[in-house]
């Protein structure tokens, strides 16, 4: 009922290699899902530490306004986000008319900066809870150090609970990874992106979204695989005592 | 007008979302409770069927799923009739679409159900059996009221997720209200105004159910005294 010859025929599609070319000599499929997921899970790291340190901040307009970003990014669905991005920001002539434009209206850029805004809010909800959640003891250690108050935060607790933030932000990751398939969705050639190509050529839906299916999976088991890794380096501190 | 009036349109469209979301919960909750009943049985192979279950589907993107089961499994039954020499039927998409989202929350669910119930002092379970309750009636009026505690937090995040998620369906041929809004785009000229009042739709049933789910939440733990640091 599978045609494998179909799917082998088509595996290179995936890696770069359209109709016959070399695997890798575009960055189509895998590629691409992956610089999609590298450049917005960057981006909204860097993003949702200072706005993490903004939300759990005494002041009430900055903890507000970044709550509201978070209410409203977390509250909707990333397609939405990533169709006002691609399709909506045209409506203004402004937009058309400054220099962000040439990188506005391709889909690439737009589906990094969706998803950039998307994984930030996520993200700085998850370190917040972890800075509200820092032992007393790190706190006041640090002060009696004499420590300021910026050097605190970026010394003891930010380093902290970043660390503590890792189970979750593992969970993050991995649905971030899969949530990069709606790239496919705004004509960009990601792994779904392609394997919709392959069905639309062939009209077999098997096949392609089989392999697709399957190149998600062996990612999902390496992300969860590389942070278990990771946990046990940076959380050791913190597992059962095994002796 | 606003938006040349497609406002109602696209209104219509959240009915059909909210309509889907509802009903796949329906699927994806009765699949939880089996797959979770599945893994907490004493045969291997059921164990085994569910752990693949709740592994495979959780590791792969809802598109995914929704495109290989909403054109394979069309395809399927396209050539099982034929090879019967019966006519083709044509698929409802609404009942596609319940499915596909049913049978891929049904695997959080699994997981959610599984945490909860062995959440419940396993004691219970046997205080009602050693009543002479059949273990159905255990079930209900034992496990049942207690796990509905510990799996209503995780349950409510799925649940948005899930709401989430139904703006997807659109791409296997739904009249839902991101189709709407497509049409709608085409039409007004006005991609921004159409889609943001698209996500104040969505921001409006996540607000909602969260509000609720938050009321059910306290009305569950009532009897249960939170720690106090």
């Amino acid at each position: 009922m599978i045609d494998v010859n179909l799917i082998i025929e088509k595996l290179p599609a995936f890696f770069g290699g359209t109709d016959g070319a070399p695997i890798l000599s575009t960055s189509e499929g895998l590629q691409l899902t992956l610089e999609l997921l590298f450049w917005s899970l960057l981006a909204g790291l860097a993003l949702s530490i200072p706005l993490s340190l903004m939300r759990v901040s005494r002041n009430k307009v900055l903890s507000t306004a970044v709550w509201l970003y978070t209410y409203v990014f977390r509250g909707t669905p990333l397609l939405v986000q990533l169709f006002i991005i691609y399709y909506g920001l045209s409506q203004f002539d402004w937009v058309r008319d400054s220099w962000a434009w040439q990188y506005l209206r391709e889909a690439y850029a737009c589906a990094i900066l969706a998803f950039t805004l998307n994984t930030a809010a996520y993200t700085t909800e998850i370190i917040a809870g972890q800075i509200r959640n820092t032992n007393h003891g790190e706190i006041e250690a640090a002060k009696a150090m004499g420590m300021s108050k910026w050097l605190m935060m970026r010394r003891i607790v930010v380093p902290s609970a970043l660390r503590r933030a890792l189970p979750a932000y593992s969970n993050e990751v991995v649905m971030m990874m899969q949530s990069t398939s709606v790239a496919g969705l705004v004509t960009l050639a990601d792994v779904t992106g392609v394997a919709r190509r392959v069905f639309s050529d062939t009209y077999m839906p098997f096949e392609p979204f089989l392999t697709a299916a399957g190149i998600y999976l062996v990612m999902t088991f390496g992300f969860v695989w590389l942070f278990k890794k990771a946990e046990g380096r940076w959380l050791a501190y913190l597992a059962p005592r095994k002796h | 007008m606003f938006l040349q009036g497609y406002l109602p349109s696209i209104l219509e469209g959240t009915l059909l979302t909210v309509q889907v979301a509802v009903a796949s919960l329906a699927v994806s909750v009765v699949l939880g409770l089996i797959g979770a009943m599945f893994k907490m049985a004493p045969s291997k192979p059921l164990v085994w069927l569910a752990e693949l279950y709740s592994t495979v589907v959780r590791g792969v993107p809802d598109l995914v799923w929704m495109l290989l089961l909403f054109f394979g499994v069309q395809m399927m039954i396209n050539d099982f009739c034929t090879y019967m020499g019966w006519p083709a039927p044509e698929i409802n998409s609404f009942f596609a679409g319940v499915m596909t989202i049913g049978f891929i929350f049904g695997a959080y669910m699994t997981e959610t159900f599984r945490g909860a119930i062995m959440a419940v002092p396993k004691g219970q379970m046997e205080a009602g059996l050693a009543y002479g309750m059949s273990p159905l009636r255990v079930f209900c009026r034992i496990t049942f009221p207690q796990m509905v505690r510990f799996a209503l937090p995780s349950f409510s995040n799925n649940w948005l997720v899930l709401v989430k998620s139904t703006a997807l369906v659109s791409v296997i041929g739904l009249n839902d209200v991101m189709y709407r809004a497509d049409t709608a785009k085409s039409i007004t000229q006005e991609p921004f105004t159409v889609y943001a009042v698209v996500g104040a739709v969505f921001l409006a049933i996540t607000s909602v159910s969260d509000f609720a789910l938050k009321k059910l939440e306290k009305r569950y733990s009532s009897g249960v005294r939170e720690t106090e640091l």
